[in-house]
């Protein structure tokens, strides 16, 4: 019993920290506050654009989970570990430091001659991109443990069977890992949500402009206005808790990050 | 006719060489040798499944060595059935005709046709998921009959069952040779299964086949 008891107490320490920041924000703003919030023009700009962007960089992550997962769960080949590293450092490096690269990235002459056809930085394009830098790196792997769960057994019989690679893996394999899509899908919708140092390196702060989510609780901070800041933090809050929800009842709960 | 000639495959440090047998049409052999001694590795590079160093594989005259797997007319049993768990047994066993895309008359002809000589004709509208043992392995047979193969290769396809199933199994792979006329290889580590289904025995040590045994 002791044991249990010192384990339930060391738990619950952060449960409680996790409900306490949620209750201390509730605590802080109150409904008029929140409806303010969202009369707000900028504030209704920033939750449009957010919600578009996110789920553009939603599409784009699944869509190149999917064969980076797929390859890096059924070839072996030299350089794998190199390349298992290379797709984690979107997770592993500084939300800054990617925000930075991809400015410099940007200055380069291909970057530059990107730019001399698309205007991409400090535009709604280069939200995009800095939110799939990061949310691509978590649909990945999710993707990556979802295909390593099913057994390749199945696609083999499938080649003898009579179909083609092509064939067993919209037959066989993708059906099978529809839930680890999902899964990768509410991530990278929610990565994207929360991303902000990117964005704020790479797209700038502007109101109006690129202006997301994040941006408009930096904003608000900024010239004191903290009620609104805690207003639009606590409507991230709820659309996170909403998609971390989906992903537990609908998603694959064993790769669930 | 299935012909393996000269047969070399490597897999990192472990190696198969010098692989040769006929089996002829209709004949039911059962391939034996200790866990991991390769018996999966001979049946997969018939199936196309594993690449083969040298040596050629051909089946009723005709070189498949390099033929891919759908390509070649061989039905394939893993050990675990491997069923696709997105489908329902019907669709299981109707998979490769609609791959060969049969209209779907003739495919649920097929399907119950199989189905009702398997004995699973009960379990057509469900799912592939909480099938007993012995079930799972009739619905892989099934799929893998469906598209008249010329050889059935089957992996240590009763090892996870229990004694009955296995016997009603025994019974079944006996009433399908003898029926279909089917040609078999069969890998297996039970003495018990080669001598109630085999035709011929053949058996894989140290990365030979060394020992040829017919059946009186």
């Amino acid at each position: 019993m002791p044991f249990y008891l010192v384990m339930g107490v060391i738990g619950s320490t952060y449960i409680i920290l996790i409900l306490a920041m949620m209750v201390a924000d509730f605590s802080y703003t109150s409904p008029g506050h929140i409806w303010e919030a969202l009369a707000s023009r900028e504030i209704q700009y920033a939750i449009k654009l957010s919600l578009i962007t996110c789920t553009i960089t939603m599409v784009l992550s699944v869509v190149v989970a999917i064969p980076i997962g797929y390859f890096m769960a059924r070839f072996e080949f030299r350089l794998k570990k190199f390349l298992d590293a290379v797709l984690d450092i979107p997770i592993v490096l500084p939300p800054l430091v990617i925000g930075l690269s991809l400015l410099i990235l940007f200055q380069t002459a291909p970057g530059q001659f990107i730019e001399s056809h698309l205007r991409i930085t400090y535009t709604v394009y280069s939200i995009v991109i800095a939110q799939f830098m990061v949310a691509c790196a978590f649909a990945v792997r999710t993707m990556h443990v979802t295909f390593m769960q099913i057994n390749n057994r199945q696609e083999q019989v499938a080649l003898t069977l009579g179909c083609n690679q092509q064939q067993s893996f919209i037959h066989i394999l993708l059906p099978q890992a529809k839930n680890g899509i999902l899964t990768a899908a509410s991530l990278a919708w929610a990565r994207a949500l929360g991303e902000f140092g990117p964005i704020l390196i790479f797209s700038g702060a502007t109101r109006m402009r690129t202006e997301v989510l994040p941006t408009t609780v930096f904003l608000e901070m900024s010239v004191g206005n903290i009620e609104a800041a805690v207003a639009v933090s606590l409507i991230m809050i709820a659309a996170g808790f909403a998609v971390l929800m989906v992903v537990r009842m609908f998603g694959d709960k064993t790769t669930a990050l | 006719m299935i012909h393996c000639k000269d047969l070399y495959i490597e897999q990192g440090s472990f190696e198969l060489s010098n692989v040769n047998f006929k089996i002829e049409k209709g004949e039911y052999v059962v391939l034996m040798g200790k866990t991991g001694c390769g018996k999966s590795t001979i049946l997969e590079a018939i199936c196309g499944l594993r690449k083969i160093q040298q040596g050629e594989i051909w089946l009723n005259g005709i070189n498949i060595t390099d033929l891919v797997p759908g390509l070649r007319g061989i039905g394939y049993v893993p050990q675990d059935g491997a069923l696709f768990k997105n489908m329902t047994i019907a669709e299981n066993i109707g998979f490769a005709l609609k791959i060969r895309k049969w209209n779907k008359t003739q495919i649920d002809q097929r399907v119950t046709e199989l189905a009702v000589m398997l004995g699973i004709d009960h379990l057509l509208k469900r799912g592939a998921h909480n099938l007993s043992g012995g079930e799972r392995q009739r619905v892989a047979l099934g799929r893998a009959l469906s598209y008249y193969p010329h050889i059935l290769c089957l992996d240590e396809p009763l090892s996870a069952l229990d004694e009955n199933t296995k016997e009603d199994m025994y019974n079944l792979l006996i009433k399908l040779k003898d029926k279909l006329k089917i040609t078999v290889l069969h890998v297996s580590h039970s003495q018990l299964e080669a001598s109630k289904l085999a035709n011929r025995v053949l058996r894989l040590e140290k990365g030979k086949l060394l020992e040829v045994s017919k059946k009186k």
